[in-house]
């Protein structure tokens, strides 16, 4: 497969979100807040790259008894360093993302694609599947982060984009999109609209 | 055998480059710990400082760090490491905060002004939020009656809802507040009517069980349980 298929078709094509509906529910626990969108798909992307490529080097020497919990150890292993590392250099956003950086070993994505891809492929190619379906994870997560900071409380990136009424502006924030299923919603309108794009991705009635 | 090989290659793989990781990045991460918990001292005290200023510098400079004796309420001069740390169960019905226990020796601090004079009495407070125990600090003019400050420094709160604890708008609104009432009962309340009584802080919005875990570290900590003799001194003029 070609470089430019493995980054870019997770984006819209194969969105792992939108398409195999993976990694749902951080989607709506860390999408309030903007900064922490881009922490969290920075993580995520990382975690999912490297989990990749170390399954694939050692994918010839994984019995297939145990290779689940070989690549949960692999992921464990690279959130463990996400997190650390996240504590040491970038205190703040660490301690307001609390278990959320965690909670990353629990993503379906990472999983998904270190037993759906990264075993039977190189590494070179894993390493590019996960960084490509962290840039799709990435996509949504950023569409939804932005809709939800914009109309719920105004800003982005903590900037003050619309003045809230009880801050004497003239925006009314929309309490809704504060909540997690707001997320829902957008993810909802989101999913809609690829499949208008891509009518295949459409499944067939019943 | 060959499972048993490669699972236990990996984990040990695995586990020297986490514990690697975690040993060499621990001191700047204990740094990191320690310049926020004095920052958020420094804030509860209402004292401005800019991001730029050397925190421990600033920190030394005007603030007094204490030991008081929980269960008499007088200051104690030295302290044993065991003595710190002491653990004293806390009675189930007076446990509002669900903490179960408390240290007997706390470390308070206190903020002086250039002549010496006591000017504001810094309290860690701590009580179960959602999902986590929060970690925080209540500052008390020297009348020990009225809030100066409150800011939380540790807590696993929902970021947007919960964790709206750090939102400074919120805190803002605790100064000047009234902790006790005319009995000397502590008393605030997080509540969705506020009145605009001065016992009264508005609660957060979606955050309902965060709020009450605000509420219920006030209520434990200024009781005769928690901080409540010690306060009784400083009102005596002891300090």
């Amino acid at each position: 497969m070609k470089v430019k298929e493995l980054l870019f078709d997770p984006i819209l094509k194969n969105n792992p979100i939108a398409l195999q509906i993976l990694g749902v529910c951080s989607a709506l626990a860390v999408t309030v807040q903007l900064n922490q969108v881009l922490i969290m798909c920075l993580a995520l992307t990382f975690v999912c790259a490297f989990s990749s490529l170390f399954v694939s080097i050692i994918r010839n020497h994984v019995p297939s008894s145990i290779r689940i919990i070989i690549q949960m150890t692999i992921i464990a292993s690279m959130v463990i360093l996400v997190n650390e590392f996240l504590k040491a250099f970038a205190y703040d956003v660490s301690k307001s993302m609390a278990v959320y950086v965690g909670l990353i070993i629990t993503n379906c994505i990472v999983m998904g694609r270190t037993e759906g891809f990264a075993m039977k492929n190189g590494p070179i190619s894993s390493f590019l599947d996960g960084i490509g379906n962290g840039l799709g994870y990435s996509f949504i997560l950023i569409v939804v982060g932005v809709f939800r900071e914009l109309l719920g409380s105004g800003k982005l990136m903590g900037f003050t984009i619309l003045p809230l009424v009880r801050d004497g502006g003239w925006y009314p924030s929309n309490g809704l999109m504060v909540l997690s299923p707001s997320a829902f919603f957008i993810i909802g309108f989101i999913i809609w609209g690829i499949r208008v794009y891509y009518p295949d991705q459409m499944e067939e009635s019943n | 055998m060959k499972t048993i090989l490669v699972a236990f290659i990996l984990c040990l793989f695995c586990s020297a480059i986490v514990s690697t990781t975690a040993v060499t990045l621990r001191p700047m991460q204990e740094m990191n710990v320690e310049i926020d918990k004095k920052k958020n001292v420094l804030r509860a005290s209402g004292e401005v400082f800019s991001e730029t200023d050397n925190i421990i510098d600033v920190f030394n400079n005007i603030i007094t760090t204490v030991q008081i004796d929980m269960d008499t309420g007088s200051v104690v001069s030295e302290l044993s490491k065991d003595d710190s740390k002491i653990e004293v169960e806390i009675p189930r019905e007076l446990d509002v905060g669900s903490l179960s226990t408390r240290k007997k020796y706390v470390e308070i601090y206190l903020k002086k002004d250039s002549s010496g004079k006591i000017q504001n009495i810094i309290l860690p407070i701590a009580s179960k939020g959602l999902w986590s125990t929060m970690l925080g600090f209540i500052a008390l003019e020297s009348d020990a009656k009225t809030v100066t400050g409150f800011s939380y420094y540790k807590h696993g709160e929902t970021p947007g809802l919960g964790g709206e604890v750090d939102n400074p708008k919120w805190k803002a609104q605790w100064i000047g507040k009234k902790v006790f009432d005319e009995n000397g009962n502590p008393k605030i309340d997080v509540t969705k009517n506020n009145t605009g009584s001065v016992h009264e802080i508005d609660a957060l919005s979606g955050a309902t069980i965060t709020g009450d875990g605000v509420e219920n570290s006030m209520m434990y900590w200024l009781s005769a349980h928690g901080y409540g003799k010690f306060l009784d001194k400083v009102k005596q003029g002891v300090l």
